[in-house]
């Protein structure tokens, strides 16, 4: 426990002193994402702690290892939150896994990305120096802004040791429902309730059902309850299930993929059984349909197609990016990178 | 703050005549300027003080332009500085001498709005409120509201990743946008980002926002699009110190209340407001917060006893609601004619941009406060407060060089203030030209070694905007005596605050 920023400064000057890649690796619940890189396992979970949390700030500050679950309790005494509701694959995650993978949960489209409430990092960089870039304040536009680069960047571009996150009071109010709708009608309820501006939180539609999550003061949410009907949602925990993926449609041998795709793009007929989240904008899809076919129809609704699990490796699980930009990935990977040493082709081959 | 090529970095000796020649040239419809009397009107974006005559200013009307361009100034290793509406207030824009202005502003299309999706699709040229104002018939609105909203342009406001008074719940430039066409320095297209929530790879489009046209340039914008919140009421509350003041915008925070806008102005920004823009506010307050709460009218009233309970326990003489939409308008009307009004009680005035933890307000008040008398001179403040953005503006004749001096010093003491406390030297105007030097005292010779390595993944000639955002380590070397290392507070005068 504590600062280990020390610690993990030397191992990797050690790694880039011998050219050794290194995999940076917190609780290792989305260890499976992307390509398997040969490399030593760098675990970040001995540097943790909440370095600083000043609640009328809407600022904290945590260090990489710190778990996420710990994180969201310390804010929750005070009535705050992540807004983004990040995933919590295999019971827990850490600081900087979260922040690596960008992931986010049924909140996302509401309230914003993990990118979004990033307002600053200390990275070790390939050059072997532990740099901070942003800060602990809401507006802060000096120099580039490499926090919000840090990312969804999988580690590929420097370790991340600590995060300034902006923050944000829990609801007052939160009521969950569930109607019986199609896959075309739940998407222009969804479109419509959006437009109007209803408190919506979450939407997610699969087997028949629209589940929805309102969330603000209580007379919003009362009158978007009434206004809405439907009944209540019978599973208390629906929301964190499916954000964890632990709903029964995550289990089964089938590879599993995520396709992100316009707010308002249309109903796909999609090989294999799919579950739409973030009203539609992330869909998720069991399916041995095979990559080039998932690829292009997540394309051609504007989107993009990533293998998330399955038995089988898959060699490029994330959708491959148009020639010229792969291009200025990898220069700006030699850039901050140049020996190669964080996740080399975890992201893709040529990275 | 002309380009100085000793610290700034050399630029290439360019003939403008075979330059031009070879434009003309290449690019028979491109519209050029270069004449003296021609580029005369180009010399200077929104920060007037500093002026630089361009050699020649492009004005393309096309893409492929864009690009042509773009080829001839890699091939040439001519420096160009992007422009969108020139209301820049850090001399991002600001012209180089041996370098093209490329100005944006015929990019002036609104090309699309997808009321279903949310979005708009811009071109960079198109003004901040002019995308409101064509997403209105929707009931949509794009939120990010920078003071100069009514001239200033979205490739300006990618550029610097501008804010506005809505910041704290609805984001700043960054957090509205989905999609960036860009052209890179040797003239190719990229798109950064995409119409979906999120896009494989690194997010370039975070890393271009705010990044000053020093990466590349901007052709199209993806925004995206807010149901315009149906109700909206403000309140106005009087302190008479500053301090309880400060105490109350924390404790409308702690009190899980997140208002659409939280200003403050202190008494000599208040007074000018009021006599300019007779607003209502009173005269005889040492501050004022203004408190805007928007969304469905049930939550907002909530909201408004909420906040209004809590000014009153912080110690406000007064709290009044709008009662109307007038007054509303009204309240606001003084906050927004603020620079202006200032602008009628002194000859000129220097708008600065710092950005501090909340809870460093009171001392760092002070601290402008002693600054302001070792410098002679006054300083209106006016306050995001809700973000932490302070703007104090400085009070001086430009007529007066040593006034002009002392003002330049003074602004560079009073940010240096702000990173002492832990903040910014800049939330929402850019580094530009003008606060190049407190780049070296926020970021440490690593950091901005960092910096220039992004800059050369995409362009490694440094063609784009050179000398502005990153300053060079010899810059710094010659401006190190002012660097102050984060944590402690190594400038003696701090102690006196």
């Amino acid at each position: 426990m504590g600062d280990q920023s020390e610690a993990l400064l030397e191992r990797v000057r050690a790694a880039r002193a011998e050219r050794r890649p290194l995999c940076p690796r917190g609780t290792g619940g989305k260890f499976h994402l992307g390509r398997p890189v040969d490399g030593e396992i760098l675990d970040t979970l001995e540097h943790s702690g909440v370095v600083h949390y000043d609640p009328s700030e809407l600022v904290v500050t945590a260090r990489a290892g710190t778990l996420v679950s710990e994180l969201i309790a310390t804010l929750a005494e005070q009535d705050q939150m992540l807004p983004f509701e990040p995933p919590l694959f295999g019971g827990d995650a850490s600081v900087g896994g979260m922040v690596a993978s960008g992931l986010a949960g049924p909140r996302r489209p509401w309230a914003g990305s993990v990118r979004d409430f990033v307002l600053g990092t200390r990275v070790i960089t390939g050059e072997g120096q532990h740099l901070r870039f942003g800060g602990e304040v809401m507006k802060n536009v000096a120099g580039y802004d490499l926090s919000r680069l840090m990312a969804g960047s999988f580690g590929c571009l420097g370790l991340i040791t600590e995060v300034s996150f902006k923050v944000l009071p829990r609801p007052r109010a939160s009521r969950s429902l569930q109607l019986r709708l199609t896959g075309e009608q739940a998407r222009e309820r969804v479109l419509d309730w959006r437009r109007r501006g209803l408190p919506l939180s979450a939407a997610c539609h699969g087997g028949g059902l629209l589940r929805i999550r309102l969330e603000g003061n209580q007379g919003s949410v009362h009158a978007a309850v009434a206004e809405i009907g439907g009944e209540p949602l019978e599973d208390n925990h629906y929301w964190d299930k499916l954000r964890d993926h632990r709903l029964p449609f995550f289990d089964g041998a089938k590879p599993l993929w995520r396709l992100s795709l316009p707010p308002a793009a249309p109903v796909l007929e999609l090989p294999g059984t799919q579950l739409s989240d973030w009203g539609g904008a992330q869909r998720w899809l069991k399916s041995d349909a095979d990559t080039a076919t998932l690829r292009q129809l997540a394309a051609s609704a504007g989107g993009s197609a990533t293998r998330f699990g399955g038995e089988e490796a898959e060699d490029a699980p994330f959708h491959p990016l148009p020639a010229a930009l792969l291009r200025y990935h990898q220069t700006l990977k030699a850039r901050l990178d140049p020996e190669r040493i964080f996740n080399p082709g975890r992201l893709y081959a040529d990275l | 703050m002309h380009y100085d090529e000793r610290l700034d970095g050399p630029l290439p000796d360019v003939d403008k005549t075979a330059l031009l020649d070879r434009l003309r040239r290449d690019l028979p419809d491109l519209h050029l300027l270069h004449r003296r009397e021609d580029l005369t009107p180009y010399e200077c974006d929104g920060l007037a003080a500093y002026r630089t005559v361009p050699m020649l200013v492009a004005l393309p009307d096309t893409l492929e332009q864009v690009q042509g361009l773009m080829r001839i100034a890699s091939d040439e290793g001519v420096p160009v500085v992007a422009r969108g509406a020139g209301t820049g207030l850090s001399g991002g824009a600001m012209p180089l001498e041996k370098g093209i202005l490329l100005v944006m502003a015929r990019f002036n299309r609104i090309v699309e709005i997808d009321p279903q999706a949310g979005t708009a699709r811009v071109q960079p040229g198109v003004r901040n409120l002019a995308i409101s104002q064509a997403a209105a018939p929707y009931g949509l609105y794009y939120a990010p509201d920078p003071s100069s909203q009514i001239a200033c342009s979205i490739g300006g406001n990618v550029a610097e990743n501008a804010g506005g008074v809505h910041c704290l719940k609805y984001g700043l430039t960054v957090h509205n946008l989905l999609k960036l066409d860009i052209v890179t320095v040797d003239g190719e297209c990229l798109t950064l980002g995409s119409d979906a929530l999120d896009t494989p790879g690194f997010d370039l489009m975070a890393l271009f926002t705010g990044s000053e046209g020093m990466l590349g340039i901007v052709t199209e914008i993806t925004v995206k699009l807010l149901p315009a919140p149906p109700c909206a009421k403000v309140l106005l509350a009087s302190f008479d110190n500053v301090e309880k003041a400060g105490q109350a915008v924390a404790d409308i925070i702690a009190a899980g209340v997140i208002p659409g806008g939280l200003e403050m102005m202190d008494n000599l920004a208040l007074c000018a407001a009021e006599d300019f823009a007779h607003a209502g506010y009173p005269r005889d307050a040492a501050a004022i917060l203004l408190c805007e709460l928007d969304g469905v009218e049930s939550d907002v009233d909530e909201d408004c006893q909420r906040v209004r309970a809590v000014m009153e326990n912080a110690g406000a003489t007064e709290v009044r609601q709008a009662r109307d939409d007038a007054e509303r308008q009204r309240f606001w009307a003084g906050r927004k004619a603020a620079f202006p009004a200032v602008g009628r009680i002194s000859p000129d005035y220097y708008c600065m941009d710092g950005t501090i933890p909340k809870r460093e307000l009171p001392k760092v008040l002070a601290g402008i406060e002693a600054l302001s008398r070792e410098y002679h001179l006054r300083v209106a403040n006016v306050f995001h407060a809700g973000d932490g953005n302070m703007h104090p503006l400085i009070l001086f004749d430009a007529n007066d060089s040593d006034q002009l001096h002392r003002a330049e010093a003074l602004g560079g003491r009073i940010l240096e203030l702000c990173v002492a406390v832990g903040g910014s030297i800049t939330g929402e105007h850019g580094v530009g030209r003008e606060k190049i030097n407190q780049m070296c005292s926020q970021f440490d010779a690593d950091e901005i070694t960092c910096f220039h390595a992004v800059k050369a993944a995409f362009d490694p000639q440094r063609l784009l905007n050179p000398g502005k955002n990153i300053p060079t380590l010899n810059r710094c070397a010659e401006f190190g005596t002012m660097h102050i290392h984060r944590g402690e507070l190594p400038f003696p005068d701090l102690e006196r605050f």
